[in-house]
């Protein structure tokens, strides 16, 4: 989705400004829906994905004024409404109104060995890599109107494949609902003035891309 | 967090409208059964007491200290790593990026907020904020300078935008005049910026 999230290269936002002393969190409601977020996604059964792109999927207006944890909270309670977990008279409530159908919990006993676990992406790889490092791709022109994890900046550009990352759950089909469909996951390295022209700061770009985000680039006069 | 919610209402209505909406949600959850209100206690309890950027500055000072350590880093981060016990969500495969005399590295997530939990913990704010996510592709030594940090034009910018599942820990350069110091001693020096790459790892004698 070409949606306000994908911010590489957007001029306009100010310098960065950072807090000395940062606590985690800054009120007790960003704790809460923090966790609660973390803790649905058990009964919910959504993927990482379908949470990325619940929360970046709104109002280009709207993204941009919410804080981050206003953005988690949003995020979440449209996955809850999706599946019926919750509906909105039960949050404007603050109560229960409808009876819960039977689902899986994480409980407090199991967050310790759930976390020092994760969820690792990288799956046996079912064919070869089409690419190895230092071959030359470019970024498709692809504008995915759903979840997609090729940002905008770098599309249509020329990289080399800088490192090879196994086979990993493909975040398009993941958010989509449609499977892992694991593809190659390589880092693309691009030269900066590539994408931004003579007057970046930067020496090299990369980004994560799976093989799906990429075509070869034929060596010159390797075409004929 | 106190009963401020009431009479606040006029100033920071939508704070407190927020606040509200996850009270209201947490009622919901807990009495249908979907949420262990102590499961939630112990998440918010793990990122604001036991994983954070102690944990990525013990592993860089034991690759500064340790040179088989540093390989194993170097050659596979996310099994290194787990030798110290740091594992697990967000960091499920970790790569290192070594800086040195000549190369800058700078880690971002420009699509949202990826960033190496286990050894960093939670991103902060300025990590997540679009002034961050936009520029560091484009203009890395101006953000460096918003941090207060200089390097020389002759070092180069590689900055890394964490777009799938693959999070990146900067290894900063050792400060120079630590020679024999222990990994304890050497973990002070390393400040959670000069993981990111927004900033230099400590002198000894306490500039940044």
């Amino acid at each position: 989705m070409d949606g306000a999230h994908d911010m590489g290269g957007v001029a306009g936002f100010g310098p960065v400004v950072s807090e000395q002393d940062e606590p985690a969190f800054h009120a007790e409601w960003e704790r809460r829906a923090f966790a609660l977020t973390l803790a649905m996604a058990r009964p919910g059964g959504w993927t990482l994905d379908m949470s990325r792109f619940a929360r970046e999927n709104r109002p280009a207006s709207d993204y941009l004024a919410m804080s981050y944890y206003q953005i988690w909270l949003a995020g979440l309670e449209q996955l809850m409404i999706e599946r019926d977990l919750v509906r909105r008279d039960e949050i404007a409530a603050g109560h229960a109104l409808h009876p819960a159908t039977p689902r899986p919990v994480l409980h407090a006993a199991d967050v310790a060995a759930g976390l020092a676990r994760g969820a690792p992406t990288e799956r046996a790889a079912q064919a070869p890599a089409r690419f190895k490092v230092g071959d030359r791709v470019r970024a498709r022109m692809l504008s995915t109107p759903t979840h997609t994890r090729l940002p905008r900046y770098v599309r249509g550009h020329v990289g080399v494949i800088d490192r090879v990352h196994g086979c990993h759950v493909f975040a398009d089909s993941s958010a989509a609902g449609t499977g892992e469909a694991p593809q190659w996951l390589y880092t693309v390295r691009f030269d900066a003035r590539e994408l931004w022209g003579a007057d970046t700061t930067a020496g090299e770009v990369s980004v994560d891309a799976w093989d799906s985000y990429l075509d070869p680039v034929e060596a010159a006069g390797a075409l004929r | 967090m106190s009963t401020s919610h009431h009479h606040d209402h006029h100033d920071h209505s939508e704070l407190s409208e927020t606040e509200l909406r996850v009270r209201a949600l947490e009622t919901v959850l807990t009495e249908k059964g979907y949420v262990d209100p102590a499961a939630l206690d112990i998440l918010i309890e793990t990122y604001e007491t036991k994983v954070g950027p102690r944990n990525g500055a013990r592993v860089v000072a034991r690759a500064w200290a340790d040179p088989a350590f540093k390989a194993r880093l170097m050659d596979d981060a996310t099994h290194a790593i787990a030798e110290l016990g740091f594992t697990g969500r967000q960091g499920e495969h970790i790569v290192a990026v070594e800086n040195t005399a000549q190369l800058h590295n700078m880690v971002v997530c420009t699509l949202c907020s990826c960033y190496p939990w286990p050894v960093l913990g939670l991103p902060p704010v300025w990590y997540k904020s679009a002034p961050y996510r936009s520029r560091a592709v484009k203009d890395p030594r101006g953000v460096l300078k918003d941090f207060g940090v200089t390097l020389p034009g002759d070092v180069q910018i590689r900055v890394w935008d964490s777009t799938a599942e693959i999070r990146y820990l900067v290894l900063p350069q050792r400060p120079a005049g630590t020679d024999g110091w222990s990994e304890e001693r050497l973990a002070e020096l390393v400040t959670r910026d000069s993981m990111i790459g927004t900033g230099l790892a400590k002198q000894p004698g306490g500039h940044a």
